[in-house]
């Protein structure tokens, strides 16, 4: 069981939760991830770490309500716990001297853009980091990467935030004026490839973290797989960053839209009794807390 | 004394007792087991067959030395308790060997009335006896020993992992195994299907085990959450077993291999059997759909069965086997290839995948094959597979699952310095001790053999055990002497 110590909105739909995992805080660096399971009957979900504290013990994430299990991970509060959380998995971000790197994000990537964008500014890169979301209430930690970057630069679709218009635009300017070292992308698969096709011709070395599905998160099922310089990639266990110029993402896309049926399915079942479910997920995880209880009674005799 | 009342050669003229099973019209659309086991009277007349060889080949041939024999003389006496408890002796996971065991290559294959007719049906026994304990409630559970201070973390909760951990519990060592997943029981939960061998067995065999002092952890990787040196430095371990199993899934490396509806056979069966997507809602895992549709799996051993028939009770219009050799290559159990062929499923023989083709939206819509025909021996002493030119054909299939085996998972390996591997990834161990390259750490099951079976699994986790502790006693010595050259 990992206790939710403190859970907050970040944005609409957006949440950043303080989960007690004390052997995952410890170990993690930027770039890894975490798998949660909610309950015993819960999907395993990749989700990003975006901060940990290892003398309290805690890992930060932030969950977008996009599916089923996202959307019911958002209606938990502090004092919930959920069943299961692994990690870290995947590699660290390569954190290195490049000179000017910029960090581009899309909405809830940038909760994974910014410990790695805090750590190449510690490596003594100049930072600059490039925000992006549809719209102004969909912007998160965007005080927090401000903190750890020499130059930032909101974009929204909408224009309510920042400047209007895409984050390639202003990547393309700053491109343009040959000021740029190395590009970490992370956010939907759109922005990464358009990032991608951008950096590519000019061989600037740009990295992006793949959000492929995943099952066990350690190798072991292969369904993260990616074609990367056309050879198969494990995005569990060679991610999840991988070279920009090698992706193909045509088939990123298209393997993650492999259960759209079924995620409708799913949400269409939870939005018929949201409050129901949540009960119902509280309930199983009271029942595993006793659980838990009555092995320790055991031990002890 | 025996306590068989029959004469030899009476007992050699009694028939094998066939196991009772699900029909297959019917669990062909179900999950429930298959097999579903003998009764007391089915017990007593099959075990009455066994003629009490001086030099019992089956114990030889049983890779954790089950006294078959004295196990065989209880069931006559009717003391299935003490028959349990007997097996439990050498084997910490009855129930489950006696479901998954490849008899055939193995005890039953020791047997002398197997030579001139059918041997007796020890695996269908040792079920018996370890379903009539678990229904009893209780567990014929060893006494408790006194307690060495020694502490040792066991790598993995598949059949290497609980096998070692119920004996080194037994010689007084405290005990801890991580487990990379959310649930125990590593392949037994994730690989072998809920047909074939129930979770709640699993979960049985683990619970005697915390009962009798083994303490779980899941969703723990070794070599992220935490590495191997940091146990010992930081946690104070004395010992590691290393048992983490097969690891990667190979893939064919053919065109197409990315199109939805493409599964390696571990994603596969995870989904089903871990996440329990077969119970799709109610369990949120999603599987890619089955039902009314052509499912193809690739390979020919046990996996490749599990698959298919999984494939076949979700719903599949067909569920055929492509295999790249003939029927008498295939590494399969007899038992479950019997049972496929059953319940309906196709065995196309002699056919290898060149590609995968799909439709616009990047979902499988069919698989190229040749043709093949057997040629000269390979290492492995089976006949290899040679294309037959010009021999292409097109199958249409929603879903094609590869079975064609695994290859060693790294992560261990390269998060442990000192541990050395072999050319081909896998642990390098001590084939009399399973001890590593590095102080202290031992290896054993896939993770050093490559893919095999649940007992020879076992089989390491109980020679781990062993050497463990003759370790571990090597160390209290070293620690004697080395205070007495302090004293001096």
């Amino acid at each position: 069981m990992f206790p939710i110590i403190a859970a907050r909105p970040l944005a609409r739909g957006i949440k950043l939760f303080e989960i007690k995992a004390p052997r995952i805080a410890k170990k993690q660096k930027p770039g890894q991830f975490v798998i949660v399971r909610l309950d015993d009957s819960g999907e395993r979900i990749p989700l990003t770490i975006a901060d940990a504290n290892p003398d309290a013990g805690t890992v930060t994430i932030v969950v977008q309500a996009i599916g089923k299990t996202t959307m019911l991970f958002s209606m938990l509060e502090a004092g919930d716990s959920i069943l299961d959380v692994v990690g870290p998995l995947g590699k660290p971000s390569e954190i290195e001297k490049f000179g000017t790197a910029v960090v581009v994000s899309g909405s809830v990537g940038t909760a994974m853009a910014y410990p790695t964008a805090r750590e190449l500014k510690r490596a003594g890169n100049k930072v600059i980091s490039i925000v992006g979301a549809r719209s102004k209430d969909l912007l998160v930690l965007e005080d927090a990467v401000r903190e750890v970057s020499d130059e930032t630069y909101v974009m929204t679709d909408d224009g309510t935030a920042g400047q209007k218009g895409l984050v390639t635009e202003k990547l393309k300017e700053l491109v343009d004026a040959g000021l740029v070292d190395y590009v970490l992308a992370v956010g939907p698969v759109p922005m990464m490839r358009a990032v991608a096709n951008l950096t590519s011709p000019q061989h600037i070395k740009t990295m992006v973290s793949l959000n492929s599905i995943m099952v066990d998160g350690t190798g072991m099922c292969g369904g993260c797989r990616v074609l990367v310089n056309n050879s198969s990639q494990f995005a569990c266990v060679d991610g999840p960053e991988f070279d920009a110029s090698q992706v193909n993402f045509d088939v990123l896309m298209q393997r993650n839209n492999m259960y759209r049926e079924q995620e409708k399915q799913s949400i269409e079942r939870l939005q018929a009794d949201p409050e129901g479910q949540l009960k119902q997920l509280r309930e199983n995880l009271h029942h595993h807390e006793c659980a838990a209880l009555a092995t320790e009674v055991v031990h002890e005799q | 004394m025996s306590n068989n009342p029959l004469p030899n050669k009476e007992r050699i003229k009694l028939p094998r007792q066939k196991m009772p099973e699900q029909l297959a019209q019917i669990r062909a659309h179900n999950f429930q087991e298959v097999n579903t086991g003998f009764d007391p009277e089915q017990a007593r007349q099959e075990s009455l067959r066994c003629i009490e060889c001086g030099k019992p080949g089956c114990m030889d041939k049983c890779p954790v030395s089950v006294d078959v024999k004295t196990v065989m003389d209880l069931i006559v006496r009717g003391d299935y308790m003490g028959a349990a408890a007997k097996v439990r002796e050498d084997n910490a996971l009855p129930a489950i060997t006696g479901r998954v065991c490849p008899v055939e290559d193995q005890c039953e294959s020791g047997c002398v009335l197997g030579k001139k007719g059918e041997s007796v049906g020890i695996a269908y026994l040792e079920r018996f006896v370890a379903d009539w304990e678990r229904s009893s409630g209780q567990f014929g559970l060893p006494k408790n020993v006194a307690p060495t201070g020694k502490k040792v973390a066991i790598i993995g909760s598949g059949p290497a992992g609980l096998a070692c951990a119920g004996d080194l519990i037994q010689m007084g060592h405290q005990v801890h195994v991580f487990e990379a997943l959310h649930e125990l029981g590593g392949v037994l939960i994730y690989g072998i299907p809920e047909f074939r061998l129930p979770k709640d067995i699993v979960a049985h065999e683990v619970q005697a085990l915390r009962l009798r002092g083994v303490e779980f952890e899941t969703n723990v990787v070794v070599g992220k959450t935490v590495t191997i040196d940091e146990l010992f430095n930081e946690e104070g371990y004395h010992a590691a077993f290393v048992a983490t199993g097969a690891g990667l899934p190979r893939f064919l490396n053919v065109l197409g291999e990315h199109l939805n509806g493409i599964y390696s056979a571990n994603e596969f069966l995870t989904r089903v059997n871990l996440m329990r997507a077969y119970r799709f809602p109610e369990f949120d895992e999603p599987l890619y759909p089955c039902k009314d549709r052509d499912v193809v799996v690739i390979g020919g051993g046990n996996t490749a069965m599990d698959a298919v028939r999984s494939a076949l009770r979700l719903g599949a219009k067909t569920a055929s086997i492509l295999y790249r050799r003939t029927e008498t290559e295939m590494p399969a159990r007899v038992e479950e290839v019997h049972h496929a062929k059953d319940e309906g499923i196709r065995f196309e023989m002699l056919v290898n995948p060149v590609e995968f083709r799909g439709d616009e939206k990047g979902n499988l819509k069919s698989v190229i094959c040749t043709r093949m025909e057997l040629g000269e021996p390979d290492d492995s002493g089976r006949r290899s597979p040679v294309t037959i030119k010009g021999s292409e054909f097109d199958t249409p299939c929603s879903v094609a699952i590869i079975a064609a085996g695994t290859s060693a998972n790294p992560l261990i390996q390269s998060s442990t310095p000192g541990l050395q591997v072999t050319k081909r990834g896998y642990i390098a161990a001590n084939d009399d001790t399973l001890a590593t390259s590095k102080t202290g750490v031992f290896a054993g099951g896939d993770i050093v053999t490559g893919g095999a079976t649940v007992i020879l699994a076992m089989g390491a986790g109980r020679k781990a055990a062993k050497s463990i502790n003759d370790y571990l006693h090597s160390l209290n010595a070293a620690a004697v002497e080395t205070a007495k050259a302090v004293a001096d």
